[in-house]
């Protein structure tokens, strides 16, 4: 039997994504939302499940959750509703968690992924090097509801010890939306396409900041595989708490290894939860579902059906940033910019942003991306920072690029201050002069410089003569070090060749 | 026809974590059912063109503006705290994973 299962079997993947919103405040109480306090120190009674207490919304994230509901394409629910979802856990004070249920605020939309176009299928043979077609596929989004974190316990040995569990409450109460899709997905590699995806458009719509090594962004993944050919599902499993794109591709890849082998030895797969171990990567079972989840939710008597008007979802529509697909589109017929450019420079709305300023500011696009898709991501990814981060503005950026194009400054010349100007910003202009770096336009100084290195290269001259270009490019060289790399190189061949060949 | 068996109570008891006596479950599944079999009676009712009353005040959902204000004292937040170090509460070692 061949290696890959995948191809028998076709995986049936469906993915719940928890994201916590860009709030000041909790969901239901005022205390502060922040990471990476002490203890128990943002916390407020509501928090804490004390009697009496009265949860109140949080108005910003009706708003968060229609943007989410616009960007998805989705229904935004004009009636939605809380409910208590009942379980006991240490690190939940009030034994329930305010959620909602059958009456979610946003519901029925899609996003799209791009994927490798044989994406999902078993492989055909040795996949060609450089070369993978793309396509664009929808992925449905069954719902999107609002609740509460819960908060957090923590286990570690060093700080907790082997006997105990410290619980910080720190998170409890902080605003969330579950986004849960279709189960449309058909590998590991489009669960973490649609992941990044989803990031992508919470961040641009200023949603979430989607932070997985925060906690801001985790995903559970619900996994079945059917004999290629069957149109039934099969019995699903889920992965709880992968909280890194690796360990969602990691944790799904197992899990279908683990199913295949239980089905080819002609086994059943239970209904289960999962756990995923990065280090050993593979899954085991935490608890088996014979015993279905029972949450006796009910509607929240603390508070009253949310009424969405249609105002409300007019003005936030009103209000919307461009999303990634529609940037992508714009770039390429307003810029006329490859695939390839367009899909780097909106990964991220900083980035794009950047890009756009930059071309404003140097008057040209193709200039602009350039540098950015090349020095620019160069330097973001030496120093694994963002845009943001840097000290270069896209003004700094654009003098730059016109101090080329107007001849001012060599290419080569404006690759060695790119680093320094990214690092501590500055005029380009400026520090040119300062440091004597103008490009060197006169053509005497050039012809002198050319005159000498052709008298004293007389062989390489000979080679130039009889069709060698590689002497050419030696005696450019030299050319170009006579003058400190300060003269346009192409000014540089062309008096060359003008001068030896006549 | 009995609407709430002695499994039912039993059930809903251990998900609640509640203890109950013999006489309890046996009280407690009479009651239970009476309940529902009064709350049955409105299946006599036309409810046709009745929108359900999800709640019993109409109004629009009060809402607070997104401004924090400081957490409470620590030492308040802890004073029930049968055990603490530090600033956390301290319970016995959970295994991971074991809910949500």
């Amino acid at each position: 039997m061949s290696v890959d299962p995948m191809e028998r079997y076709e995986a049936v993947i469906g993915l719940e994504v928890h994201t916590h919103l860009k709030t000041r405040s909790k969901l239901f109480s005022p205390a502060p939302v922040r990471y990476g306090d002490e203890p128990n120190h943002n916390v407020h009674p509501i928090d804490l499940g004390m009697p009496g207490v009265l949860p109140v919304l949080n108005e910003k994230v009706v708003g968060l959750a229609i943007r989410l509901g616009l960007a998805t394409h989705s229904r935004v629910n004009q009636r939605s509703v809380f409910s208590r979802k009942n379980y006991f856990y240490p690190d939940l004070p009030k034994g329930y968690q305010i959620s909602q249920y059958d009456e979610p605020i946003v519901s029925k939309g899609w996003i799209e992924i791009e994927v490798p176009t044989d994406s999902g299928q078993p492989a055909a043979g040795e996949k060609k090097r450089g070369e993978t077609p793309k396509e664009r596929r929808r992925i449905g989004i069954t719902r999107a509801h609002l609740e509460e974190d819960a908060g957090k316990s923590i286990h570690d040995a060093a700080v907790a010890g082997a006997d105990d569990t410290h619980i910080d409450l720190n998170r409890a109460g902080v605003p969330l939306l579950e986004i849960v899709s279709e189960p449309e997905m058909r590998s590991p590699e489009e669960a973490s396409a649609y992941l990044r995806a989803l990031r992508s458009i919470l961040r641009y719509i200023d949603v979430s900041d989607a932070d997985m090594e925060k906690g801001q962004f985790r995903c559970d993944a619900n996994i079945s595989l059917r004999r290629r050919g069957e149109s039934r599902l099969g019995t699903r499993t889920e992965i709880k708490n992968l909280n890194s794109f690796a360990s969602v591709e990691g944790a799904i890849k197992a899990e279908i290894v683990r199913q295949a082998e239980i089905l080819d030895d002609g086994g059943e797969i239970l209904q289960a939860t999962m756990a995923y171990d990065p280090q050993r990567g593979r899954t085991r079972i935490l608890r088996l579902k014979e015993n279905a989840d029972d949450y006796r939710y009910f509607d929240d008597p603390d508070l009253i059906p949310l009424i969405i008007q249609d105002e409300e979802i007019e003005a936030v529509r009103a209000d919307m940033p461009e999303l990634p697909d529609e940037k992508r589109v714009r770039f390429q017929d307003e810029y006329g910019l490859s695939a390839y450019d367009v899909g780097v420079l909106i990964s991220s709305r900083p980035l794009a942003e950047f890009f756009e300023q930059t071309a404003t500011a140097c008057g040209s696009a193709k200039s602009a991306v350039n540098w950015i898709t090349r020095d620019l991501m160069k330097e973001l990814n030496e120093r694994g920072v963002d845009v943001g981060e840097l000290a270069i503005t896209p003004e700094m950026l654009g003098a730059l690029i016109r101090l080329v194009d107007e001849g001012r400054l060599t290419a080569r010349s404006a690759r060695d201050l790119f680093p320094e100007l990214a690092e501590q910003g500055g005029d380009p202009e400026a520090i040119m002069r300062v440091r004597g770096l103008e490009a060197v336009s006169d053509p005497g100084v050039i012809d002198g410089s050319v005159e000498e290195v052709v008298g004293a290269n007389a062989k390489a001259v000979e080679s130039v003569r009889a069709g060698d270009d590689k002497a050419l490019n030696f005696l450019m060289g030299q050319v170009m070090k006579a003058t400190q790399g300060k003269a346009d190189p192409t000014d540089v061949r062309r008096r060359l060749v003008e001068r030896i060949r006549g | 026809m009995q609407r709430i068996t002695r499994q039912d109570v039993e059930r809903t008891a251990d998900l609640a974590r509640l203890s109950l006596t013999e006489a309890e479950i046996v009280a407690l599944t009479r009651d239970l059912d009476r309940i529902l079999e009064h709350a049955d009676q409105l299946k006599d009712l036309d409810t046709e063109s009745t929108v359900p009353t999800a709640h019993a005040i109409v109004l629009p959902t009060p809402q607070r503006a997104d401004e924090p204000v400081p957490g409470m004292d620590v030492e308040s937040a802890l004073a029930n705290a049968p055990l603490r170090e530090g600033s956390a509460f301290v319970v016995p070692k959970v295994i991971e994973g074991e809910e949500s």
